[in-house]
């Protein structure tokens, strides 16, 4: 589709797709001291690395990368010596909020269980904020996450991506501009959550019949919708006397407006799946119906496919070590990131699907960076940052925004404390849009969730 | 000193016999995690299956020398609570084996206390699960039964393993009883937790003779069982919420039993009433966030302060603890990120576990122990440090698994 029909059908199509989205992020930039951070070790998130660099933020953004630049009088000033910056992690597969802690039947928000194709659903409308997780994921340098519905269902629905601020509402933490992510989700979970049950579901191929039946639908909505603006375009045209009634718009799905806006590349397809032979599937799946799935997540066998991968421009965010949980996990090896990311013009990503994986996803880079050079590879750490910072933002559609330290981004950035890929290291403050967030230094810092409130006797991060 | 010799003997009989070759394993940063501490620049000779002498530039004309050049030793790591070898697939039904709920089937049974239920006899030594963590390091581990819907809140016996691939018998001074409380089991037992306590006691009245037509708990080898632990064998609680571990603590000691804490999300705010009880406790250290109302408590500093207060700690993953047993070692290694002591946090997952389950013959490098050993490319606790070799018994392992073969059968050309 042209730039011109996308224009005319946005202006023209039913409201979810009009100028004004509905439930709109409410995030604010806070107003904040400009700070500069100088002389520290600085991951790019591109590959490279800056020694005893400062770095500059102002007004929420990354307004100075350079050796020795001079402070601003009105800016504070943090020692970086020693220390490392890199941009804020970010992590394109969590379930914080609508599993949130603690997990009571009551927090159980994530998976739609109730048809196997869920697209009308989405997490937004799932996601508590008052989720301690948040909190301890940004002691852990996280600054941004995309949070997806579970993978019960072959689609699953929309996912929504934050910024991980503290808020009440999660309009207050939703990415501006961020476009939204479709779950989808292969193989074993939807079989054994519907075919258990007798219904469809029940077999890989049923799967598959599943998802083929759902946008088969979805070609007819988009057929009806550009048919509308077709006949619109024309009836605006026409000489006024004789042109008839105005042409009625089809009636909107909640379902098929999601999928239509992944047929039109509006929203990015993520895609739970497992099994090399099964993302292959979903590639031609994608092929015969003119999408792009832009990441596969968890593919414990992406390293079997990792040039299939690449050639198609589809990322794999992946664990660093999950495995054997289930028989599609079987063939999960530590060394899956690296040999994904050794695939030329490749995209490896380590996600969590965890609160407790999230809050260290550096020492998850650091696990697969160790096997992956124990297998011939030379990774260093500028290439490994690139997995949870730039690869991370490029699938969730934000890389023009975050992943790197670059003038003119958002200055969500981290210092650590060391190397981030040790055990040992720990996020010491974490800049979000420029303002400090959390400051391991300073408990005034720490955000407790309000769940936490009189529930136990000290809070540490 | 005869003490010391009897032990060496027993250990000498029970070693593997001929196979294990003569090592001496050169110039190495030999963690003891015993009275010597870390011994740098040092020679670690293995004889027969055991370590023979540590120290410096030792000499033996029969041995194989491996040069360390430096790199860190350690004694081999404990798994943790797991079901390694009693599991292969966790969600195939049809693999696993680590507990005993008939109550699961179809018509559902009423609940059946079977304290005599001994996952040992589920034990595949040969899994192949178990050497994806021992190339990793893990040489031992406690297999645990569970507690799951259907079955009870004993979960039955359990023990330490050795993973060398072919021992099926659990190392006898480490059997204990697995006890379930808290909300977790909460669902086995009428959804009270206070249920648990109730049913405790009538099971130990059973077991002292106290017999009533119709409502009955357990049969005549649970009665069995069961006494051998009433008076002083050890029995694991997996308990997390403060209170309920001091009120585990007086029923053990009330019934002359000999607790060990797991879970123990909480543990840290009765860290003193554990440390004065002598009373070990296994955490997961990454555990920071509530999962329910028996957990909000939780710190990254629980280890910290434990093993401050004076309580011996070893650590066991959550989750899916048999596939992720290799990660015991990076739970160490924030622990200490979280204030323990590095010292303390290899004993965790060495010495710690091994003493607190009576087996004294492992978990440490000194004359006489077992050569269950690790030589590490780095500091054993660190991320991107990989065991290099290991050895269980004296054994040189074989560093592959199927997850080797599979890293070699698709490594990318180059």
């Amino acid at each position: 589709m042209n730039l011109l029909r996308i224009a005319i059908v946005l202006a023209l199509a039913p409201p979810l797709l009009a100028a004004e989205v509905p439930y709109p992020s409410t995030y604010q930039v806070p107003a904040s001291t400009p700070v500069l951070i100088r002389d520290a070790t600085v991951l790019v998130g591109d590959g490279s690395k800056l020694e005893s660099a400062d770095v500059l933020l102002r007004d929420g953004r990354i307004s100075a990368v350079a050796v020795d630049l001079a402070a601003p009088a009105d800016a504070r000033v943090v020692e970086g010596k020693g220390k490392v910056l890199t941009p804020g992690l970010i992590d394109v597969h969590s379930h914080l909020g609508v599993y949130a802690s603690p997990g009571m039947m009551s927090h159980q928000d994530g998976n739609e269980m109730t048809a196997p194709t869920t697209p009308n659903v989405w997490a937004e409308h799932s996601l508590n904020p008052n989720d301690p997780g948040f909190d301890s994921a940004r002691a852990g340098g996280v600054t941004s996450m995309q949070i997806l519905p579970g993978s019960a269902n072959l689609i699953g629905g929309r996912g929504i991506t934050v910024k991980n601020v503290p808020a009440t509402t999660y309009q207050a933490m939703k990415f501006p501009g961020a476009p939204y992510g479709l779950k989808m989700a292969c193989g074993e979970n939807p079989k054994r959550v519907y075919g258990t049950k007798g219904a469809a579901p029940m077999t890989n191929m049923g799967n598959v019949a599943g998802y083929r039946k759902a946008f088969l639908d979805a070609q007819e909505y988009v057929r009806a919708q550009d048919e509308f603006t077709r006949k619109l375009v024309a009836w605006e045209s026409n000489d006024k006397k004789d042109r008839g009634e105005r042409p009625t718009p089809p009636k909107t799905d909640l379902a098929l407006d999601t999928l239509a806006g992944v047929l039109r590349g509006e929203i990015l397809v993520h895609n739970h799946c497992y099994r090399a032979d099964e993302m292959a599937t979903m590639l031609d799946l994608a092929s015969e119906f003119g999408f792009r799935i832009t990441a596969f997540h968890h593919g414990v066998e992406a390293y079997k496919i990792a040039d299939l991968l690449a050639s198609k421009g589809t990322c794999a965010a992946l664990w660093a070590d999950w495995w054997g949980f289930k028989m599609e996990a079987l063939d999960g090896i530590q060394e899956n990131l690296a040999f994904v990311d050794a695939a030329k013009d490749s995209c490896a990503i380590v996600h969590s699907d965890s609160p407790e994986g999230i809050q260290r996803l550096n020492q998850e880079a650091a696990k697969a960076m160790a096997h992956g050079n124990r297998a011939g590879l030379a990774i260093t750490p500028e290439q490994a940052i690139r997995w949870l910072t730039a690869n991370a933002a490029k699938a969730i559609g934000v890389a023009d925004q975050v992943g790197t330290i670059e003038v003119g981004k958002q200055a969500d950035v981290v210092l650590w404390n060391g190397d981030p890929f040790s055990v040992y290291a720990k996020a010491e403050q974490v800049w979000i849009d420029g303002a400090l967030r959390f400051d391991r230094n300073d408990r005034n810092s720490w955000h407790q969730a309000d769940v936490m409130l009189g529930m136990r006797k000290e809070v540490t991060p | 000193m005869i003490r010391r010799l009897i032990t060496l003997a027993a250990a000498l009989a029970l070693a593997t016999p001929a196979a294990a070759e003569t090592v001496l394993i050169r110039n190495a940063r030999v963690h003891t995690v015993d009275v010597a501490g870390t011994l740098e620049a040092s020679d670690v000779l293995v004889r027969d299956g055991l370590i023979a002498a540590v120290g410096k530039a030792l000499v033996a004309p029969d041995a194989r020398v491996l040069e360390a050049n430096g790199r860190a030793l350690t004694p081999g790591l404990f798994g943790g609570l797991t079901a390694l070898g009693l599991e292969d697939v966790s969600a195939e039904i049809g693999s696993v084996d680590h507990a005993y709920t008939p109550g699961a089937v179809m018509p559902a049974q009423p609940m059946s206390m079977r304290p005599e239920f001994d996952v040992t006899y589920a034990y595949n030594p040969a899994s192949m699960v178990i050497p994806v963590q021992v190339v990793e390091g893990v040489t031992f581990t406690l297999l645990a039964p569970s507690s799951m819907p259907g079955g009870s809140l004993v979960g039955g016996l359990g023990g330490l393993a050795t993973l060398d691939g072919s021992s099926i018998d659990l190392l006898p001074a480490s059997r204990t009883l697995f006890v379930a409380l808290g909300s977790g089991a909460s669902p086995l037992t009428g959804n009270s937790r206070a249920a648990q306590f109730m049913l405790l006691d009538q099971a130990i009245r059973e077991t002292r003779g106290a017999l009533f037509e119709g409502d009955r708990l357990l049969t005549l080898a649970g009665r069995e069982t069961m006494a051998k632990y009433l008076g002083g064998g050890r029995v694991l609680f997996y308990v997390d919420r403060a209170v309920d571990i001091r009120r585990t603590l007086a029923f053990a000691k009330k019934h002359g039993m000999k607790p060990v804490i797991a879970g123990g999300v909480e543990a840290w705010q009765v860290a003193a009433e554990l440390a004065a009880a002598k009373v070990p406790v296994l955490i997961d250290p990454l555990v920071n966030l509530p999962g329910n109302f028996d957990q909000f408590g939780a710190t990254l500093e629980n280890a910290a302060r434990l093993h401050e207060a004076g309580v011996r700690i070893a650590f066991t993953m959550s989750g899916d603890s048999s596939h992720m047993a290799r990660k015991l070692r990076q739970a160490a290694g924030n622990a200490v990120a979280n204030g323990l002591p590095w010292d303390a946090g290899l004993a965790a997952v060495t010495a710690n576990p091994a003493a607190i389950f009576g087996a004294n013959d492992r978990g440490r490098i000194s004359v006489g122990q077992r050569a269950d050993l690790v030589l590490w490319s780095g500091d054993p606790l660190e991320v991107t440090s990989l065991a290099d070799q290991v050895w269980i018994g004296g054994e040189a392992q074989p560093m592959t698994s199927r997850q080797t073969l599979l890293r070699d059968r698709y490594a990318p050309k180059r």
